[in-house]
């Protein structure tokens, strides 16, 4: 690891300003992700900006009806709230579905938003790749890409974004909330929070430099049933080949999400009207302009298959 | 131990630049509060209670607290395995949650309650999972027992607290003590020996007691 020096923030703003200030500085969350990269010199910030002083660990009820998430609640914490069980349903079987319970318990709702790649050559820092390297090539494609993304991906790079939450939160219309560093606030659609990122792969996410992530918001509840369906090479502890999010309705509408696939939770709202029909018809349009690899071509099948297996479990 | 620390460059240390580690030479031994330039080691001040034991540290800002346990604090009884999250071994309970101390940073615990498998009990008066571990064989070799019996003793507190599971039906209700709960929550503890059905038996055996 490289060495780096340390400040804990006082509020959301001032951490902000703190990271903006100097080049090579990042937010510190929980660290599980960060710090893994940081000993294998993937990352290498120079300063470190702890936020977990920021009070930004509650889960608050909205004027709309839905919650307000804070950015340092855990993931163990946001699965257990029984506002999340009982009418978010795929969110808390979305985070339980990802990591273990070690990591669940330090990761932080942002961190995990931000969470970067599992490719084995974005982890190689013998091999080229255009994420940790710009203009470095990818090893990838042509390489080893079982694991590897089949839509949404480029020239430049074909990684997946491997996290199982954000893939509920893609499902429930969440929104990021964000302070900037000159104190000004937004919130970003959680389908324009990660990039499709075409030739430039390093830029993973619409932040801009210093902007903090301050909480993620739920809209109100839509009923319907909650299901995440997870393939993986392990029953438990493994990053998904393709996961599957779905709210179903009685009458067999509903919203589905898929995970393991794309740089970002990959949904298709027009190709929710075709839930009615069955998976075959939903992923027709989903996948319709897939780019696999001869290695990954199988999740395409594998992405019908398990729809159809939450489909069946919604009937049941 | 001088020409031996000449040699002990890892491979990737060597590849990524042998420049920042000719610095680290140069400038061996800690810096006090100094800003990083290049790959200058900064320390920094950090207290921990550990095993209920207030612990004040000068470390070097990189240093994990696994690290921060094993190498200044020498409770050996935690345990680095793959150093990356991924093996279970180091795992401890900090304020009352089990977490991987090898992907946590010392300076990200000011102040918090760390107890490690030499808090949890002592030969003469062992912890019940200890002691379960001992009855049911719940481990060969020994090494990732320690991250094993904390997981262990948290995972129980975890379902205690009805914290849910992915092998739960029904998401609402109480999580059960099943082989099945157990087997799932426990999958962030790999053991190379294969123990893993002793381990439940073990669980099994405190849970019950505990019940």
């Amino acid at each position: 690891m490289k060495a780096f020096t340390y400040e804990r923030a006082q509020s959301p703003a001032q951490a902000a300003a703190a990271v903006a200030r100097k080049p090579g500085a990042k937010f510190l969350a929980g660290g599980t992700n960060l710090l893994d990269l940081m000993k294998l010199q993937i990352e290498t910030p120079t300063h470190l900006v702890d936020v977990q002083d920021l009070k930004l660990d509650r889960i608050e009820e909205t004027a709309e009806g839905g919650l307000r998430i804070g950015a340092l609640v855990r993931n163990t914490a946001l699965a257990s709230d029984m506002r999340v069980r009982r009418d978010y349903g795929v969110l808390t079987k979305a985070i339980v579905a990802g990591a273990s319970g070690q990591l669940r318990n330090k990761a932080t709702t942002a961190g995990n938003l931000l969470q970067r790649t599992r490719c084995p050559y974005f982890y190689d820092t013998n091999q080229p790749c255009n994420k940790r390297q710009p203009g470095s090539g990818c090893g990838a494609i042509g390489g080893v890409s079982r694991q590897l993304g089949v839509i949404g991906v480029s020239d430049a790079c074909i990684a997946t974004y491997p996290g199982d939450m954000a893939v509920a939160l893609r499902l429930l219309d969440a929104h990021v909330e964000t302070v900037d560093p000159q104190g000004a606030v937004r919130s970003i659609p959680i389908g324009e929070f990660h990039r499709l990122w075409g030739d430039t792969p390093h830029l993973e996410t619409s932040l801009k430099r210093g902007e903090l992530i301050t909480a993620v918001t739920l809209p109100r509840p839509i009923g319907g049933r909650h299901l995440y369906h997870k393939v993986r090479d392990r029953a438990s502890y493994a990053f998904a080949l393709v996961s599957v999010a779905a709210v179903i309705h009685p009458d067999g509408s509903g919203r589905v999400a898929f995970g393991g696939v794309a740089p970002r939770p990959w949904r298709v709202e027009a190709a929710e009207e075709a839930m009615p029909r069955g998976a075959q018809a939903v992923t027709a349009q989903v996948f319709a302009e897939a780019r696999p690899t001869a290695d990954n071509r199988f999740k395409l099948q594998l992405a019908t298959r398990t729809l159809a297996g939450v489909m069946a479990e919604a009937r049941a | 131990m001088k020409s031996g620390d000449a040699f002990g460059f890892s491979r990737r240390g060597v590849l990524v630049g042998g420049s920042a580690a000719g610095a680290v030479l140069v400038h061996a031994g800690p810096v006090q509060a100094a800003p990083a330039k290049g790959d200058v080691p900064v320390t920094m001040p950090v207290s921990l209670e550990v095993n209920g034991t207030r612990h004040d540290l000068q470390l070097d800002t990189r240093t994990t607290l696994l690290d921060a346990l094993r190498e200044h604090l020498h409770l050996i009884g935690t345990k680095k395995g793959c150093d990356h999250g991924q093996c279970g071994a180091c795992t401890v309970i900090v304020n009352g949650e089990r977490i991987n101390s090898c992907l946590s940073l010392a300076l990200q615990h000011q102040g918090d309650k760390v107890t490690t498998i030499e808090g949890l009990g002592t030969p003469d008066k062992l912890h019940p999972m200890q002691a379960a571990f001992i009855e049911h064989d719940g481990f060969q070799c020994g090494y990732c027992t320690p991250g094993q019996i904390c997981s262990a003793v948290a995972v129980l507190g975890e379902i205690r607290r009805g914290v849910p599971s992915h092998v739960q039906e029904d998401i609402v209700a109480a999580p059960a003590v099943s082989n099945q709960e157990l087997r799932e929550r426990m999958s962030g503890n790999i053991c190379r020996c294969g123990a893993y059905s002793n381990i439940m038996e073990a669980m099994q055996h405190v849970a019950g007691e505990s019940a």
